[in-house]
């Protein structure tokens, strides 16, 4: 394809950027909503409370959780074997992700139908899970996914994955499953700070410095950790502009291999450097009172640990533990070259646009949710 | 290959895709009813049709809520159960897919939060342009998920590759022009708007018929006595193109569909009724000269081809199917050989159907005879139920031409709450829509078995290699959260229309709008200990 003005190495590698960018959209946009999920049966305890909390993401909730409908999309657009293998390797994990999502638009639709307090109870739980049990199995799948994932790929592509769903609660990847959780914790807490006032958003710096806290110490425990790691080394010359083939390459295990790529790239160190910075910064803003400060300062710390995480592993998407050579890299895992720009296309058109009227919303919806406010809405949750 | 695998995986898409569809046609229908209702607000500055809108966004935002919950799960199963599917046409499926939620799903979730939350924190104009953006998000996505669909049943516009194994996209613009997926499109979004318009003109009928908020229910009725009848002309026209389009790629669906087993003479006769004997073929049955070629071939005098004849040309497509493989096999092992590269391009069209041997041997090259003739005996998907359900799908949409059309003559007379016969009738017929939609989808997607891609990649070659017991708590967890839901969502929805209504919007004091009180009294205590 000559007439594609991007070379196929740059377009993989600006595929490999934007699916960061959704990923960590999700987390910060959605994280918001999840956080505020799994801090809802703490933070608020009487009913009056509870509203105050759902009607502050109520309006823009759907929106934020098109950034992992939209992450999804883009690995199967952009990464079909990255899609299939991930999403049928964690099959088990991915439907207790999916059962816990589904139950937040009814939760959010159904609870503020009927005022009967164990029907409202009722739906709190199941708000609650909605949002601590995607942040928790999240980052389980990603601290599986630095372990190696248990797959292998015969010739004509087909992936086996032999683990099963026990096996990805090792101790490293409950830990990563604690860094996701104490993130989107922290994210949850900062907004609640940002927008409520009295009691609510006293909870909420409470809880969030606290979730602040203990994430940067399991952060820099997973560290260390990953240091002990085997980490997986492509030890075959990659053709970045090749057909993908992933069972062309060798692959090689060692020690502490996930830090190679910040002794060959210093700069890659930014990340961690961030992930650290900005969840001090949130917990000091969020102790002091600054509201604004503290939601950017978790936006910041979160888009700190997901990109270590990305770049620890770069060139892999997934590793995998069984099989080292099949392990799932940008260069190998990709769509074609034409798919790639045309995708690059419309992304770079509608993402833009996406943004701006986001923004709008946000904006519209802007202010101190109280309980006094709730009132005059024939649609509040 | 697990065949209780494939089977079962096949269960859980079509539950998980048929309880999806019953949200998202109210979805598409409702959210332009609104929009309409809306603008006449806005327009006349009549407060009952912002009373209206708001009454219907209330029924509107119970089922979007259960709409995303069961929409999420559709996109990642793909990957989940289909990983092998998601692979193979990965470079080309998956472009639609990102695009549906680039252009048209952000579009719809982001503004649905201010439709309902924004009412009284923009212009009446700045909402109605909100409420519009909701309804075209709505339809946009159905766009491009029928691209995708489309796609799946007249896979234009790409090629296999043998250095990547996967069909990879060669013109974006064949994939988007796709004549199958406009058919498809236009047909489908139009059933939806009959489905929200016999939803608001059932609910609209109860109320008249008890006599409460006849005002509300007047307006609301006429405007989905228009707005049907426009779509159940739009689903008819369509539908026939989608029968026309599906006879040029998919002969072997309209065969089983007609249960047309030998190829008839043309102009063919359509059958209308018939009785299927022992072997499956009909002993008995009522047809109409000519009609069935006119509606198929639209000319009398192109032949409409039968299953038989149909099968015959399958089993020579499977043989060259595995020349086709062998061909690949030997590209797979030395990239190289240049003869095997001739081979392959000459015959790669017909990979699919030699894969089709795949389920009964790993190595297709050593094909018996037999075993050749039991795969292209696969290609015939199970006659009956589609003949049926076809049957109903197309009376149910003449009928609901017939009957918007007498409630549009009706109410353009004025004659709307005079009859209650019609108007208890039009209560009862609520759920017609839904049956002539899980048909239609039944008919398109079963119709296409053994395929999962038309002629491209047989579905049980296509799942992921789960085991069972992954597949039995998957599918009981979907089913058992879905029919809770579904049942809660439809008794919400009967407390809201009973409930009817409010008089006033936004007085300060109306904190309990839409907010039912009517479960048993218990210690109500504002403290939640839980």
């Amino acid at each position: 394809m000559s007439t594609i003005p991007l070379d196929y190495e740059a377009l993989r590698l600006i595929w490999w950027l934007l699916l960061g960018v959704l990923l960590i959209g999700f987390a910060i946009m959605g994280g918001r909503d999840l956080g505020v999920g799994a801090l809802l049966p703490f933070v608020a305890r009487t009913d009056e409370e509870r509203r105050v909390l759902l009607n502050l993401i109520g309006p823009t909730w759907e929106g934020n959780q098109v950034w992992l409908v939209l992450g999804g999309g883009a690995i199967f657009a952009a990464f079909p074997p990255l899609y299939a293998a991930s999403f049928s390797g964690f099959y088990l994990a991915m439907i207790v992700i999916l059962l816990a999502l589904i139950l937040r638009p009814v939760g959010f639709k159904f609870r503020g139908k009927i005022s009967d307090p164990r029907w409202r109870a009722t739906w709190d739980w199941a708000l609650f899970i909605g949002g601590f049990v995607p942040a928790l199995i999240m980052g389980v799948a990603v601290g599986n996914v630095l372990l190696g994932a248990p797959f292998h790929l015969d010739d004509t592509m087909r992936i086996f994955y032999t683990g099963n769903f026990f096996q990805l609660l090792m101790p490293f990847a409950l830990l990563a499953g604690l860094v996701s959780l104490g993130m989107i914790v922290t994210q949850g807490a900062a907004v609640i700070a940002g927008r409520t006032e009295g009691v609510i958003a006293e909870r909420a710096r409470t809880y969030g410095s606290l979730a602040g806290l203990v994430t940067i110490v399991l952060f820099a425990l997973g560290g260390l950790w990953v240091a002990m790691l085997n980490g997986h080394v492509v030890t075959s010359v990659i053709d970045p502009n090749g057909a993908i083939n992933p069972l062309a390459k060798t692959v090689e295990l060692v020690p502490g291999g996930w830090l190679r790529n910040y002794g060959t790239y210093p700069w890659m160190l930014a990340a961690p450097v961030i992930g650290f910075a900005g969840l001090a910064l949130a917990v000091l803003s969020l102790r002091s009172g600054l509201k604004l400060l503290a939601l950017l300062a978790s936006s910041a710390g979160i888009f700190g640990i997901i990109s270590t995480a990305g770049l620890s592993i770069f060139p892999f998407f997934l590793p995998s533990s069984t099989m080292p050579e099949a392990g799932l890299t940008l260069w190998d895992a990709s769509s074609s070259h034409l798919t790639l720009f045309i995708m690059l296309l419309v992304t770079a058109f509608f993402l833009p646009i996406i943004l701006v009227y986001t923004a709008f919303v946000f904006r519209v919806m802007r202010g101190t949710v109280t309980t006094e406010s709730l009132g005059k809405n024939p649609n509040a949750y | 290959m697990d065949m209780l695998v494939v089977d079962l995986s096949r269960w859980q898409f079509a539950a998980t895709a048929m309880y999806h569809f019953i949200f998202v046609p109210l979805t598409l229908g409702l959210s332009f009813m609104m929009a309409i209702m809306e603008s006449v607000y806005v327009m006349t500055g009549r407060e009952i049709w912002r009373k209206a809108t708001l009454f219907w966004g209330t029924l509107f935002g119970v089922n979007f809520a259960m709409g995303v919950a069961t929409g999420i799960v559709m996109e990642f199963q793909f990957g989940m159960n289909w990983s092998y599917y998601s692979h193979y046409v990965g470079d080309v499926f998956g472009a639609p897919l990102a695009i549906e939620g680039l252009m048209a799903f952000f579009l719809e979730a982001t503004f649905v939060g201010l439709f309902f939350f924004g009412w009284d924190r923009m212009s009446k104009l700045g909402h109605l342009v909100v409420t519009w953006l909701v309804a075209f998000g709505a339809n946009f996505s159905a766009l491009w998920i029928l691209i995708a669909n489309g796609w799946m049943q007249n896979p234009v516009g790409a090629k296999f590759n043998p250095d990547t194994m996967r069909m990879e996209i060669t013109d974006f613009a064949a994939v988007l022009f796709n004549t199958v997926a406009q058919a498809k499109f236009v047909h489908t979004v139009s059933a939806g708007y009959v489905s929200g318009a016999m939803f608001v003109l059932a609910i609209s009928a109860l109320f008249l018929v008890k006599g409460k908020h006849v005002e509300l229910a007047k307006r609301s009725a006429v405007v989905a006595a228009s707005f049907g009848l426009a779509s159940a002309l739009s689903v008819v026209v369509l539908g026939d193109e989608s029968g026309y389009v599906a006879t040029e790629h998919q002969k072997m669906k309209i065969a089983a569909i007609e249960a047309s087993f030998h190829t008839e003479a043309a102009p063919a006769p359509w059958t209308v009724l018939a009785i299927p004997g022992a072997d499956g073929e009909p002993i008995w049955s009522f047809s109409i000269p000519w009609m069935g070629g006119i509606i198929t071939t639209r000319s009398l005098n192109e032949e409409l081809e039968g299953i038989h004849e149909l099968v015959d040309r399958a089993e020579d497509r499977i043989r060259t199917g595995v020349i086709a493989y062998e061909a690949l096999q030997q590209i797979r092992a030395d990239g190289t050989d240049t003869a095997a590269r001739a081979v392959f391009d000459e015959h790669w069209a017909d990979l699919g159907y030699g894969l089709l041997l795949k389920r009964y041997r790993a190595d297709i090259e050593n094909a018996t005879d037999a075993e050749i003739a039991m795969a292209a005996a696969d290609t015939v998907p199970d006659v009956w139920p589609l003949f049926w359900t076809f049957r109903i799908m197309m009376g149910l949409g003449f009928f609901f031409i017939a009957f918007f059309g007498l409630w549009f003559y009706r109410a353009s007379r004025g004659w709307i709450d005079t009859n209650k016969p019609l108007l208890w009738l039009t209560v009862l017929l609520l759920p017609t829509p839904w049956i002539a939609i899980e048909s239609g989808w039944f008919i398109a997607e079963f119709g296409r078995q053994p395929w999962v891609v038309e002629g491209v990649l047989p579905t049980f070659y296509a799942a992921s290699s789960l085991n069972v017991l992954d597949l039995v708590l998957s599918l009981s967890f979907f089913v058992l959260l879905y029919t809770v839901l579904l049942v809660i969502m439809v008794i919400l929805m009967v407390r809201i229309i009973k409930a009817g209504p409010k008089e006033k919007l936004f007085t300060p004091d109306d904190e309990d709008d839409f907010v039912i009180t009517t479960l048993p009294a218990t210690p109500a205590t504002k403290e939640l200990v839980s």
